[in-house]
């Protein structure tokens, strides 16, 4: 089911406001996790799938304090990548670019060059070139008030989970130039591209009847109103369709981010194998010679 | 000594390679400098854990300017293509990633292993009598090194890095009288832009560079003119065989060079997990920010320094503006760094080692140490993060209040150490090292 997001502060402010030590923790123990021996098999296998151990940036409650949905991602589901990638090339990349990724890149994710020209590519363009846009920056200012940034490494700058929700957070707000707003970036210049498969969601205020917060997961409220987002005019994508749709272009655009990420770990591995096995040695090295030291 | 006067050299199990020594030796001080500095520099036998980082330190310099100058074999300091070429480096040039991750995380491994080098020299009294002048060119090398690393920040040219370098050339605006013009000189342009970029590059590949290098002989040759304090803080030199070797002294080759073989190994299974699992390190190390290129009209709206100048920044946003000028706060932050030149002469204590100090020194230094961790915490983080008061004490917030009591610490710890150090009760030491 389609997930409702809270409207921004209204909820507890702490739920999400995650201090930095913590985050600065979580990453360092999807380090130590990777080391800990904890069997030749838990290493065979890290070295197998590396990128489930993903280290996610943290998303920054950046935008006056939005709770994030977690986004369900896994760099080494082909398929979502595979998935993520037709959505970014049919829906985003029309005004968006990302000129620091190269097209042939993508048989990493396990296409060959023909299928990326015949599946992704709509404009001519050798397979050997970045994925640029036609639109002009000056254009795009003055039709979107910002020109719509280079998604090359947006998920490293905002975090999976916040695409994840923002991606999911378009409702009609018939005040903005655009008719849309979003839950997660207030009165953002972005139309929702994907309307046609997330459907039309309004914003609705209840006046709360008794004091409290009327039931179901996203409403929630002060004292006087709940605020809900119901869907007018359903897409042609279920709610649960949508979120798996989101959750792959996500996948994709994180996997974008670095591309390297992936062999980055399996080669992490080789190498701390290398240092932990040369440890005994230095050490019994320095004994050797320290025995006389007394 | 001429130089055919000079014993031929033997030993090395081949004639040709007896020979070759011997014809350099005859005409560079090679045997002499490698026993002055390596096989015949007598290094006090019980050194601990807190000795490895003076190598370590050396370690990571190596690193950082091998892979800088492959970094600098791709990257372009240009306004227009700086952000790009970083990424670049990161997707296209073939172990690029690798190369630009550890250059990263060896810019905050530097300043770790830098700072518990100085904890170390502060535990065991390493910056008293006769060691004054090597603690002051290891001050001098802590400025380069964040000299070295403000350059560097600007270089990948994204958001914290632009407006990071904003904050920090502004705080030389706030200087009386000449603030302006000089901010203006060392930006080279009204506001941060190419001009800026391009010589704060030439800072960080050259200028520094050599500055650090230069300064890091000088720190060892005056190590091995007055030799290395230990754990015990008492001279080894004092008690001496027959041959003026000291009885508590190994040649630092091979002993010390294969106890920080071990050393090194430790240090890079930690740095290889950080710049292969979490070279981010969870926003640390790499600002989450700093993957949005520069954009002069958008101001983020939380700009923090990264983690090693954060106790600094914290003094700085600590202290209150005076007649609307943020001066006295850059003073302070100023002092805050050059206080430490001071320390072999506001070190009154009767013994040097932390082991044979009294209660006054072990608490202040714990608490410096704790003020510091505390400061450098609340710089990482908005002054709203703990909230305010509340009427009661005049809406102020809680981060600024206990920012300005570490502060007044922090500089306590200094005004008053001649005074505790002087009075505190401290033990005999030994008269030989102990383990």
């Amino acid at each position: 089911m389609n997930k409702l997001i809270d409207l921004a502060g209204k909820r507890g402010f702490a739920s999400f406001n995650i201090p930095r030590i913590g985050k600065l923790l979580r990453s360092c123990c999807h380090g130590v996790l990777t080391l800990l021996p904890l069997g030749p098999a838990a290493l065979i296998g890290s070295l197998v799938s590396p990128a489930v151990m993903l280290v996610s940036p943290a998303a920054m409650a950046s935008e006056g304090g939005v709770r994030l949905d977690t986004a369900p991602i896994n760099q080494t589901d082909v398929v979502s990548l595979q998935s993520g990638a037709r959505t970014f090339a049919n829906y985003c990349l029309n005004c968006h670019s990302a000129s620091l990724m190269r097209w042939n890149r993508l048989m990493e994710l396990g296409l060959n060059e023909a299928q990326i020209k015949d599946n992704l590519m709509f404009s001519g363009d050798k397979v050997g070139e970045l994925m640029n846009v036609a639109m002009n920056r000056k254009d795009a200012q003055k039709w979107f008030g910002a020109a719509p940034p280079d998604l090359s490494v947006i998920a490293r700058a905002r975090g999976a989970d916040w695409l994840y929700s923002y991606m999911r957070g378009f409702y009609r707000d018939p005040a903005r130039p655009t008719g849309w707003n979003n839950t997660v970036f207030e009165d953002v210049g972005m139309p929702n591209p994907l309307w046609q498969l997330q459907g039309e969601r309004v914003r609705v205020e209840h006046a709360a009847k008794s004091g409290g917060a009327k039931g179901g997961e996203g409403g929630h409220g002060d004292a006087t109103k709940t605020v809900k987002y119901e869907m007018a005019r359903p897409g042609s994508l279920t709610p649960a369709q949508y979120d798996e749709t989101v959750r792959d272009l996500v996948n994709f655009l994180v996997y974008v981010g670095e591309p390297a990420a992936t062999s980055r770990k399996q080669i992490g591995i080789v190498v701390l194998l290398f240092l932990l096995a040369m440890w005994p040695l230095v050490y019994l090295l320095k004994r050797e010679y320290w025995k006389d030291v007394h | 000594m001429a130089a055919a006067e000079k014993p031929p050299v033997t030993g090395t199990g081949s004639v040709a390679l007896d020979g070759l020594l011997t014809w350099v030796d005859q005409r560079f001080p090679l045997i002499s400098t490698w026993k002055a500095h390596l096989a015949e520099y007598y290094a006090p036998k019980n050194f601990n854990f807190w000795y490895y980082f003076g190598s370590l330190a050396m370690l990571v310099l190596a690193i950082q300017i091998v892979t800088g100058i492959f970094l600098t074999m791709n990257y372009k300091p240009d306004a227009n293509l700086a952000f790009a070429s970083v990424e670049y480096i990161m997707r296209e040039v073939p172990g690029g990633w690798i190369i630009r991750y550890m250059h990263s995380t060896g810019a905050s491994a530097f300043f770790i292993c830098i700072y518990l080098h100085m904890f170390r020299a502060m535990l065991y009294g390493s910056y008293r009598n006769p060691r004054e002048l090597m603690w002051i060119f290891g001050v001098v090398i802590y400025l380069c090194l964040m000299g070295e690393a403000f350059f560097g920040y600007l270089l990948p040219w994204g958001q914290m890095s632009y407006w990071g370098a904003q904050v920090i050339i502004n705080l030389f605006s706030a200087i009386p009288f000449i603030g302006p013009d000089l901010s203006l000189w060392i930006r080279g342009d009204y506001v941060i832009a190419d001009a800026t970029l391009n010589r704060f590059f030439a800072m960080h590949v050259i200028a520094i560079p050599l500055l650090l290098l230069g300064l890091v002989m000088a720190h060892l040759l005056a190590l091995h003119e007055v030799g290395s304090n230990n754990p015990d803080g008492i001279e080894i030199k004092k008690h001496k065989d027959a041959n003026g070797v000291p009885l508590d002294g190994i040649p630092f080759h091979p002993y010390y060079t294969v106890k920080d073989i071990l050393g090194v190994v430790v240090f890079m299974i930690v740095f290889v997990v950080i710049v292969f699992f979490a070279p981010e390190m969870g926003g640390y190390f790499l600002e989450y920010n700093n993957f949005v290129p520069a954009d002069p009209l958008q101001t983020p709206a939380h700009i923090a320094p990264v983690w090693y100048f954060t106790p600094y920044y914290s003094i700085l946003r600590a202290v209150p503006p005076l007649f609307n000028s943020q001066f006295p706060g850059v003073v302070a932050m100023g002092v805050s760094v050059m206080v430490l030149f001071l320390l072999p002469w506001l070190d009154r204590g009767a013994v040097k080692s932390i082991r044979y100090r009294g209660m006054h020194f072990k608490v202040a230094l714990y608490v410096f140490v704790v003020v510091f961790l505390i400061l450098g915490y609340l710089g990482t983080e908005p002054i709203t993060v703990w909230g305010q008061f509340g009427a009661w004490l005049d809406n102020a917030d809680r981060a600024t209040v206990a920012a300005r009591v570490c502060t007044v610490i922090y500089f306590l710890f200094f005004i008053l150490m001649p005074w505790y150090t002087k009075v505190d009760k401290t033990k005999p030491e030994p008269e030989r090292v102990t383990h």
